[in-house]
Parts: structure tokens; sequence; C-alpha cells
């Protein structure tokens, strides 16, 4: 079973924290993998733009190497910013890991007149770009991400023994937000692309538990004809592909995407405001119905952070803090280990119906229910 | 050796030996009480007096050696026309266990003679091929209970049903909604549905205990059946009651019953719950149907608009139909326009391997709400051998291969697809549906099944039975003789309905349990199939497990 933490403050704090979080959580857990996704970045040698994008991933050669930064240059990006980890090679399982990549970019000076959809497009196709290549050499390149503010790691081994190994206890990279998840997905095979969280187009969700609606809804998203929808080798990254779809595709607000994944029966939508609306919209988007045991911890580009249950609420999650500094945690004592000085009387364990939504300014924690209305106009 | 003439020998002389069904008769306890001739279908049983030597030895001259003896005893007639068909009503109304059919594990020379006056074979029911189906080989064996907590059948809500008609792309749902503009209409029902079988072919009485049994069903319990009318109309009765919500109206292409039908519509107090345009069956492909003259009766006729007692054969194609294209214009919109686009019109055809084609039409046309594929193990009332036997195309890969098209073009959520076609043949109705779900179908159609489970049918598939075409039906099920047909209970088929359907929802949910499925019905999920056959398991690209 995975064990997840997600920390999101308005001081930037180190990954490190979230990873003994994760470390209290051990038990019961086979700690095969660590997938850290970072926003909100701050680095000591370099004083970073938030606006530039960072490439996350793993050159696993030197030719794959040499090819990232040939793509990277023919598509007009430059180099700003190279950050070395201090690796330790010796605590890594894996040998083929030529160079961690965690890179500051300028995009091309031609993408200042685009609109930000398509820059968000060309961001989206350049790491598709850099994945296919990797997957044309025998997966000798890795690329998690491609996007302003984000970084992202996976790697093979126990959470807290990779984080020593990658140096991220130096303090050298602080993040308003850490996603931490701890496995590999061993359900299927090792593989760093079905390691949580999963990432596209500034949208990051990570998953516990098995979606066994997996391949109805993977095979409906692949039919969208959007190049970003592929992947699958994890059930669980439909989650993070199904959160871009109502948000940025059908540009549905965030309260909505719970009544996708689980929408309410048809004796709640008849007494629900806007029941005729979310009835339809259940019909329309009903390949999307996930089934769970799930708890879907997502952040979105703007640094909002969310929380939301499967249907019949099979998986634990708890949500805590205080203004300025919230923790979601799979266990209650992973936020404990990332907020201790909280009012634990305040913790919040979504039901079925709830969205936990962690606004950017971090001051309160909301909390949707489905049988609220929606702050949409159509449905109004 | 006596002579040729002296025999009875003709091209088309049998004996019991030769017939499918023999009747095994014990005169030791008979009592020849004439019940079961009375009650035979096709008369082959008759009362006969007979005569037999009583040899025995006499040393006199004066004396005969032999004396005879008169007696009474039941015989089975060999007559083409009269052969047993193994309905077992003899057996059923026998009050001392006297008397039955058996079937004749021989091959029978019935069926090279069974084409007399130039006629072929002809027959209702089923496709006749004993055995388990490829249905019933598809286990469901992705089992989630290791990975993660397992459902609890008993205990946890599983969303069971599915949806009927034209469902739109989310984009263009939600511009709808915002610009005000149509949305097709679309139906929850419960993913069985009660299949096409026309009320000529089904007695009053059966119809009308499966209308009473899916009314109970949706208003008492909840599960939101529907059937399907097959051509033929609809009594007016309850075209103008609230139950027509619950009923699928068919125009095929006889259009008979459509003058009843288009004359109710002020009249009505809802809508029905679809429309569907027959192109096709699976048992006939091809053909038109015909209701024999002996089953048009008083009410068949007022329902049809015709005169009582003619043959009613309808063509086998519509007159409309030039092209699909054309069918689908005007068929699906003129349908849709009569209900003023509020009810789903789909389109029937017989499973066939341009099934695509129909399909992908049906997807650029913004009306069509459903396909329905009736695959070559269906039922009919009446048809050539032929066309049983051997026309038509096995539902399985039918539906696969387009749900598969669909998934290529991202529509699989925009027109449903129904599956017919030897659904609970062999009783596993819920295990044949389910493998359908998985396979892509939305939903599926059954009728001999529900005919089997809710009435009594006698029907399978050694050809027991299966004379639905004839009009005597022994239990009353496809007759329109009221001699027959009143023994047929409506309450008590309202009643097995309703066992029915509470069965195949418990049964639904002990198979999407373990697969961990309970937030909606598993359309698609192949990855929880398996079969025992490597090339079945590649055709349908699903696993090969042994």
């Amino acid at each position: 079973m995975c064990r997840l933490a997600m920390k999101t403050a308005s001081k930037p704090f180190s990954p490190f924290s979230v990873l003994q979080a994760m470390e209290a959580m051990q038990e019961g857990y086979d700690g095969s993998g660590l997938g850290l996704l970072l926003r909100g970045l701050e680095f000591t040698e370099y004083k970073y733009n938030a606006g530039d994008p960072i490439l996350s991933g793993i050159a696993h050669s030197e030719a794959a190497l040499a090819r990232l930064n040939k793509i990277m240059t023919e598509t007009g990006f430059e180099l700003k910013y190279d950050h070395e980890f201090d690796v330790k090679r010796q605590m890594i399982e894996a040998k083929d890991r030529f160079k961690y990549i965690l890179r500051v970019y300028k995009q091309s000076a031609t993408w200042s007149s685009l609109s930000a959809e398509e820059v968000e497009n060309k961001l989206m196709l350049t790491r598709l770009a850099l994945r296919a290549d990797g997957e044309a050499h025998g997966n000798d390149l890795t690329a998690f991400s491609l996007w302003p503010d984000v970084a992202m790691i996976k790697e093979v081994g126990w959470p807290l023994g990779v984080g020593e190994a990658m140096g991220l206890d130096s303090g050298r990279i602080t993040s308003r937000i850490c996603m931490a998840q701890g496995r590999q997905n061993t359900n299927y095979g090792i593989n760093l692309y079905a390691c949580h969280p999963f990432f596209i187009q500034g949208v990051a969700t990570m998953t516990n538990g098995e979606n066994t609606a997996f391949i109805p809804i993977k095979d409906w998203l692949s039919g969208r004809g959007f190049p970003g929808y592929i992947g699958y080798q994890s059930d669980s990254e439909v989650f993070a592909h199904i959160l871009h779809y109502v948000t940025k595709q059908l540009k549905l607000p965030l309260s909505t995407y719970k009544h996708v994944i689980t929408p309410l029966k048809n004796e709640e939508l008849a007494v629900h405001p806007q029941g005729d609306f979310l009835r339809g919209l259940r019909d329309a988007c009903r390949r999307l119905i996930i089934d769970g045991p799930n708890a879907v911890i997502g952040t979105l580009p703007d640094e909002t952070s969310m929380l939301v249950m499967d249907a019949k609420k099979m998986r634990p999650a708890t949500v805590g803090g205080k203004p300025g500094e919230w923790a979601i945690a799979s266990e209650m004592c992973g936020v404990d280990a990332m907020i201790p000085d909280r009012d634990r009387s305040k913790d919040f364990q979504p039901m079925r119906e709830h969205t936990v939504i962690i606004p950017p300014d971090r001051q309160e924690l909301q909390i949707w229910s489905q049988f609220d209305q929606l702050p949409i106009h159509q449905a109004a | 050796m006596v002579s040729v003439r002296s025999i009875a020998n003709t091209p088309s002389s049998l004996t019991p030996n030769d017939l499918p069904w023999i009747i095994e008769h014990r005169e030791d306890r008979c009592t020849l009480c004439g019940k079961c001739a009375a009650v035979c279908p096709v008369g082959t049983l008759k009362l006969a007096y007979m005569r037999k030597r009583m040899p025995h030895l006499v040393l006199s001259a004066t004396e005969r050696g032999s004396s005879y003896k008169t007696f009474v005893g039941i015989r089975q007639s060999t007559e083409v026309s009269k052969r047993c068909i193994g309905c077992g009503t003899c057996a059923m109304v026998c009050p001392n266990e006297a008397i039955h059919p058996v079937p004749n594990n021989d091959r029978d020379r019935f069926r090279f003679v069974n084409s007399q006056q130039g006629e072929p074979a002809k027959r209702g029911g089923r496709r006749n091929v004993p055995g388990a189906s490829l249905l019933d080989r598809i286990i469901f064996d992705r089992i989630s209970m290791l990975t993660d907590p397992a459902l609890d059948a008993g205990r946890h809500e599983f969303s069971c049903n599915t949806l009927l008609g034209r469902v739109l792309p989310p984009e263009e749902y939600v511009r709808r909604n915002l610009a005000g503009e149509w949305i097709p209409p679309v139906r929850e029902i419960f993913p069985f549905v009660i299949g096409s079988m026309s009320f000529g072919a089904l007695s009053p009485n059966m119809w009308l205990g499966l209308l009473q049994g899916v009314a109970y069903c949706n208003e008492v319990l909840g599960i939101p059946v529907v059937m399907a009318t097959g051509e033929g109309g609809c009594p007016p009765w309850v075209l103008r009651s609230p139950f027509l919500k619950y009923i699928i109206l068919q125009i095929a292409s006889g259009y008979f019953g459509w003058d009843e039908i288009i004359r109710a519509i002020p009249e009505m107090q809802c809508d029905p719950a679809a429309i569907e345009i027959k192109y096709g069956q699976g048992a006939k492909p091809g053909d038109g149907g015909l209701l024999m003259w002996f089953k048009v009766s008083k009410l068949i006729a007022r329902l049809r608009g015709v005169p009582e007692g003619v043959d009613l054969p309808s063509p086998p194609v519509h007159q409309t139909l030039y092209s699909i294209e054309e069918s689908v214009m005007k068929m699906i919109q003129t349908m849709s326009m009569a209900w003023n686009f509020r009810v789903p019109v789909y389109p029937k055809i017989s499973g066939s391997t341009s099934a695509k084609s129909v399909l992908n039409n049906l997807v650029r046309n913004p009306y069509a709400g459903a396909l329905m594929i009736d695959g070559i193990d269906g039922g009919t009332g009446a048809a050539y051998n032929i066309s049983m036997d051997a026309t038509g195309h096995p539902i399985a890969a039918n539906v696969r291969e387009c749900y598969l098209d669909l998934c290529a073009q991202g529509k699989q959520n925009e027109i449903p697809i129904f599956a017919a076609g030897g659904v609970g043949k062999n009783g596993n109705v819920t295990q044949n549906g389910m493998a359908l779900i998985m396979l892509g179908a939305s939903g599926v159609h059954m009728g001999k099944f529900i005919m089997q489970s809710a009435a009594g049918c006698l029907g399978n598939e050694s050809n027991r039975c299966n004379v639905c075409n004839i009009g005597l039906c022994p239990k009353g099920i496809t007759s329109q003789n009221p001699k027959l047909y009143r023994r047929l209970d409506p309450d008590q088929v309202a009643q097995r309905v309703v066992e029915t359907f509470m069965s195949i929802r418990t049964e639904m949910k002990k198979i999407m349990a373990p697969l961990g499925r309970s937030q909606s019905l598993p359309i698609g999920m192949s990855d929880a199939l398996g079969i025992d056959d490597k090339d079945v398991a590649e055709r349908l690209n699903i696993r090969y497990v042994c």
C-alpha cells in the first residue's frame, strides 16, 4: 500500500522534512521508490524567476544527455541553471543514472507572441518529444516534467535513503509545496514513469489504492486525441489526466472534479440545485467515473492543493495544519510529523462527498461538498 | 419375404426411430385416460386399437393354433407434419408417468424429408447449438481481492444501470448547456432488456405478464427494466397508460401497428422509453417478419389495422431504405421529430461483418441514439432453418470490433451499443450479459431467456418444441388461441419476471464486487475477461487463461 505526504506552506521548506514524515508512516508499505513534486521553488545557489520552465528527468547515459541538449537547443530553450545534485552513487540502487536533470531554461523569445495556451502546449510537446526520444533509445532518457516552477524527482529505493542519496537534506532546494509518494508501482513492474505523482501541464496528482475502472478510463482518454494523454504505466495516472481534462479542457471549477470521478446518485441529484446539469455531466463523463479505493491528492499551477476520496471512502487521508501551513497525508502520523504544532482537533478527514481545497493563500481549508451549489454560470 | 407392395414404403416413410424425438410409452402404467393425446400440440399421439396374435401350442387338429387379442394403446405418428416435437406436454398431463418423449441420439432421418410440398424446414425458437456457448466460456479473472479490499455484494451500494440514447461529448454538453441548446434524450435503464417480441407473436397473457412484471420492477424494486414490443404495435390502453415509459416501441418494415401509435401520441401520458427501428434480426438476417393468419386474431387485427385471419408478411427491407444514409436521415429523424426530440431512436441490425459501417454512419448522425446488434444466436417466432442455422454473425466478435472502432474514434460513450443473440441461452444470463458488457456493450437484450425463465418456455437447443411459428405453443406463450394462452396466468408470469430481474441484479453485484467495480457498469472493462482459447482471446483482445 502506498503512503502519501503533501505539505504546502507560505514559507519554503526542505523536501527532506516531508521524507521524514514518510518515514513516520513506514509501517505497512514497501518503500520501493520515491516520487517527489516541488512547486514554489527556491535555490540557494540561483535566484529563480518563477516564469522560467524547469526540466526534470534523468539522462541515463552521456549520449542521452547530448540528445537532450540538442532537442532543447533546437526548440529554442536556453539553459539558465543546471542544478547539480550531491549524489551519493553507492546509495542508489540503479546503476544507469548518468545525470539527474533539474534545469532552469529560458524559453524561446519567439514564444513571447504566443498565447498562454499555446505556450503550455509547446512545453508539453517538448516534454513528450524528450520522452519519445528516450523510449526510442532503450529508455535512456526520462522526462518527468517541463513546466515553470515545478521540479520532479523519481527514483527506486527507500524514500529517506533516496533523499539522502540525492542530497536533499542539504537545504539547497526548498519549495512551498512538496508532494511525496513512497512506492514504485509494484503492481505492474518497475517503471520510473509509473511512480506517482503524475504530471501534465502543471496539474499533478498522487493516489493510493487501485483504480479498477482503469482500462475503460484509459481507453476513453486515449481517444481524446490529446497528445499528453499517453503513458498509463500506472492505473493512477488517469486521476491526473481527468483533473487536467476537467479544469483545462472543460474549464470547469475544481469542485466539479469530484462530480466527474464520483458522481452523486440519482436520488441525491434530484434534490441538488444543479441536479439536471450534473446528471448530464455524469452521463457525458461516464467513462471517467473511477472505482476506488482511492485518496487523490492534487496540486494545480496556482499552488492550490486538494484532496478527494473515492465514493465508498475505503482509503484514509487526513488534512491538518494552521494558517500558512497545511499537510495532507495518508496516515495521521504523517500529518503529525509534518506539522506537529497544530490544533489536532481541527484535523479533517474528508467523507465521500467532500473536496478539500487549500487555496494559494493557505489561510484556511475550504471544504466543498458535492451537495453544495457549484460556482458555475451555466448550471445556475 | 413378402412383396414390396404389401408394406408402406414411400420416399418419405419414416419409423419412430427416424424421428428426432421418440415417445416412450409404458403400457403397464397407462390408464388410457387419453389426456396426452388430447393435449399434444402437433397431434402425434393417438389412441389406437391394435390386435396381436396369441400363439399357443395345440395338438388337436380341429382347433386353431393361435388366437387374437384386441387392445388399446398409444402410438406415435410418423407423418412428417405430425412428428413428435419433444415438448413433453404429454408427460406433464399424464397421471401415471406412463409417457414421455426422449431425444433420438442416433442422427434422425427426419431432417432429410422435412421439405414436403417443396417447403423448406421452418421453426421458431433458437439456433439449436447445444453445449457451452462462447459467452459461457468467458470468465472474470481480474480479482482485486489481494491488492485492495474487495467490495461486499450484499452490503455496498452498486450502480448497475446503463444509458440508452445519444450522449454528447463533454465539451459539447457543457457548451450546449451554457447556450441553452437541445441536449439529446438519454434514458437510464437496467442493462438487461426484454428484447423485441411482438404482440402478435406473444399471447396477450404473456405480454400482460411481462408488462406487469416490468412495472413492478420499476415502481416497487427500483430496477429500471424496459421491454421492447417488436413489430406490430402496442395495445391501445398501454399507449395511453403511464406504463408506456417502460416500453421500447419498434417500427419495422411492415410498419404494422404504427397507425394506432401515431394516433395515440396526443393522448399519451408519457413518452415511450425509446423507438427501435428494426432493419434486421439475428435469427434471420435479410428476412422480413411473418405473422401467420392463424395468429391474426381480432385483437391483433385491430392493433395492426388489418383484416382478421390473413397472413401478415413484412418486407425484408424498409420501403424508404435506399441506403443507410437515407434511412438514418428519414427514419431516425422522423421518429425523433414525432416525439419532439424527447425520445431516443436507434436502429437494430443483424450481426454482420458490415455492422461497423452502419455504426460509423450513426456516429455522424446527431439523432441516432444507439446501435442494437442482434447476433446469430438470436431467437425468432418463425424462420427458415437455413436462416437460423447458417446466416448471420456471432455477437461477441461483432460487438467487440464495433466497440474498439468507437474507442479508436474516442466515441465509445456517445453511441451505446446493445447486444443480443444467445444471451442466457444456457441459463447463464448474467454471466453472458456481463461478458458482453465488458467486451463493450452498454447493455443486452434477451428474448428466449425471459420466455424460459418467466413463462416456462419448453424450448431448448436440442430442438425441443421450437414451434413458436405454428401458433400451438403448449405453454400458451406464443399463441393467439385462447384455449392455449389461458394456460398462462399473467400474474404468475409477472412474479417470475420480478424474480428473474432480482436474481440478475444480485448476480451482477456478485460479478462486480470481486472486480472492485461498484460505481459504474464496467462497460469495456476487457482487462477483467479471460477465456481458455487462444484464438478467441486474440480475436476479442482479451486474456488467454488456462
